[in-house]
């Protein structure tokens, strides 16, 4: 792999630009794997690339049933935070926090992290005390969060409509300082990029139909390109957790939702950070194209279409222009939907099944792009040592079982 | 959007109702003889189909009847809709 320096960039400059290789390469796989990761999005090239970095576990073949970030690795609005409410999701989105805080340096690729700060707004006097709560909670767990009042709010974003007339009026927001976006795209691929680079294999196009196991022992997959022997499989899938599930035989708490998204024409920078409001129910930010990148909630039905109802945009865009009434006359250019799977206590599944050798991580829900680099380090780990890491224990499967839910739904008065 | 075809009311909007997930779950008789496993299995497990999907709908801002509903989760297309019986 050529490193990319600065160095480089001048000197391919200088020779016309034909010595750039392709970032990875993308293989046809082999007939036997130590390890099988079922999804190549974001979380699954991060756990490959953490099994081969951190666990020295090479053998490692990432199947993606379409191309390299073709899923909802390319479809989020790349809010990057860590403020949660909960003990368990604040370490968890934490840990991943920090890994966001070196991640380009340590691929050798630009993720474009940025850490903008990101403003979750209160609209009524339960909200305040909810997010003052939520404040004081990040603070005990050393995450970095500050409480502004409306006056404050103005003043940390210009733009924003704190008028009293309002029908839901700004109150005031906590602030988190580090968070922020970063390239989505340049995730995938740097991550690809990265993991390819130890040996990993990626297997584009190349969808798993079928497992086969043994004595509640997994033995291989079935794919559309073929049988392939493997003693662990990392399902690292969104949406389809079920229906991967359903094949090998156990069952989820999932159920798979349209999120839609959407971008504006690009304007010139206006917006400098991200704004979420819970209430209203839209997030908005604006990329270094100049789009505005605005998201808001699931569609409600269970759907596996990555389109949803028009309805839900235009009710987020009735909130955009309420927070916002400067972006009333903006033109949007594009609306698509990714299907996210929504788990009873909005928290992610991470850690054993119930077949031997099979580990899911899924569940993100509508939330799972900032955990990118946390979830597959902690994935990495549960899959090279046959046991859940430290931090993702909480979120085994039997937690519905033993009515130890991570109620981060309905507590944290923060949007997905 | 979806046109619901309200078993008591007729063709209606999507927006005038709302959605009830599964259909054909039953509460069980006696949960305290359940053990942590079933129980968790009846409140949290869905099958969640890819394809044809029974589910519930509710006329909110109609008859404020429930129904149920046969829907492909990919094509979106609803193949028969039906009045609750007693037993589901």
């Amino acid at each position: 792999m050529k490193k990319f320096s600065a160095f480089s960039i001048l000197k391919e400059g200088l020779t016309g630009n034909k010595g750039w290789k392709p970032h990875w390469k993308s293989v046809e796989p082999k007939e036997e794997y130590e390890v099988i990761i079922i999804g190549g999005g974001g979380h699954g090239l991060a756990t490959a690339y953490y099994l081969a970095k951190n666990h020295n576990i090479t053998n490692v073949a990432v199947l993606e049933r379409n191309w390299i970030g073709s899923g909802n690795t390319g479809r989020n609005t790349t809010i990057v935070r860590s403020n949660y409410l909960l003990n368990e999701s604040s370490k968890l989105y934490e840990h991943s926090l920090k890994l966001w805080e070196g991640l380009s340096k340590d691929l050798n690729y630009n993720v474009m992290f940025s850490q903008r700060g990101v403003l979750n707004l209160a609209h009524s006097l339960q909200e305040i005390r909810d997010s003052k709560r939520r404040v004081f909670a990040n603070k005990l767990n050393n995450i970095d969060a500050e409480w502004l009042d409306s006056n404050e709010v103005k003043k940390y974003c210009d733009i924003l409509n704190i008028s009293k007339s309002s029908r839901y009026p700004v109150l005031g927001a906590t602030l988190q300082k580090r968070a922020g976006t970063a390239r989505h795209d340049a995730v995938a691929w740097g991550f690809a990029r990265a993991a390819c680079n130890y040996g990993v294999d990626i297997c584009e196009n190349c969808e798993v139909t079928g497992f086969n196991i043994k004595n509640n022992k997994i033995e291989s997959i079935n794919t559309s390109k073929g049988s392939i022997k493997t003693k662990k499989i990392g399902v690292v899938v969104a949406g389809h957790g079920s229906v991967l599930a359903q094949m090998a035989g156990f069952r989820l708490p999932l159920e798979t939702h349209t999120l839609q998204a959407l971008v504006s024409e690009p304007i010139k920078p206006i917006l400098d950070c991200v704004i979420m409001s819970n209430a209203v129910h839209v997030y908005v930010s604006q990329s270094d194209k100049g789009e505005l990148v605005i998201g808001a909630g699931i569609d409600s039905i269970n759907s596996y279409q990555q389109k949803g109802n028009f309805s839900v945009i235009s009710g987020q865009m009735g909130s955009l222009v309420e927070l916002f009434p400067v972006f009333s006359k903006l033109k949007m250019l594009r609306t698509w939907g990714g299907i996210v799977d929504i788990s009873p206590d909005a928290s992610p599944i991470i850690g054993k099944t119930p077949i031997e050798g099979i580990f899911f991580n899924g569940g993100w829900g509508t939330g799972g792009f900032k955990a990118t680099p946390g979830s597959g380090w902690v994935f990495a780990h549960t899959i090279a040592n046959n046991q859940p890491h430290e931090l993702v224990e909480p979120f085994s499967l039997n937690r519905f079982y033993k009515g130890k839910l991570i109620d981060e739904h309905g507590a944290a008065a923060v949007a997905h | 959007m979806l046109i619901i075809n309200c078993p008591y009311c007729g063709e209606r909007d999507e927006s005038e109702f709302h959605y009830g997930g599964e259909a054909g779950i039953t509460r069980p008789g006696h949960p305290d003889k359940l053990s942590d496993k079933e129980w968790g299995n009846y409140l949290f497990m869905r099958k969640n189909t890819k394809g044809l999907f029974s589910e519930l709908w509710f006329h909110s801002a109609g008859c404020r009847k429930w129904f149920i509903v046969d829907r492909d989760t990919v094509t979106n297309e609803i193949v028969s809709i039906k009045e609750i019986s007693k037993k589901i």
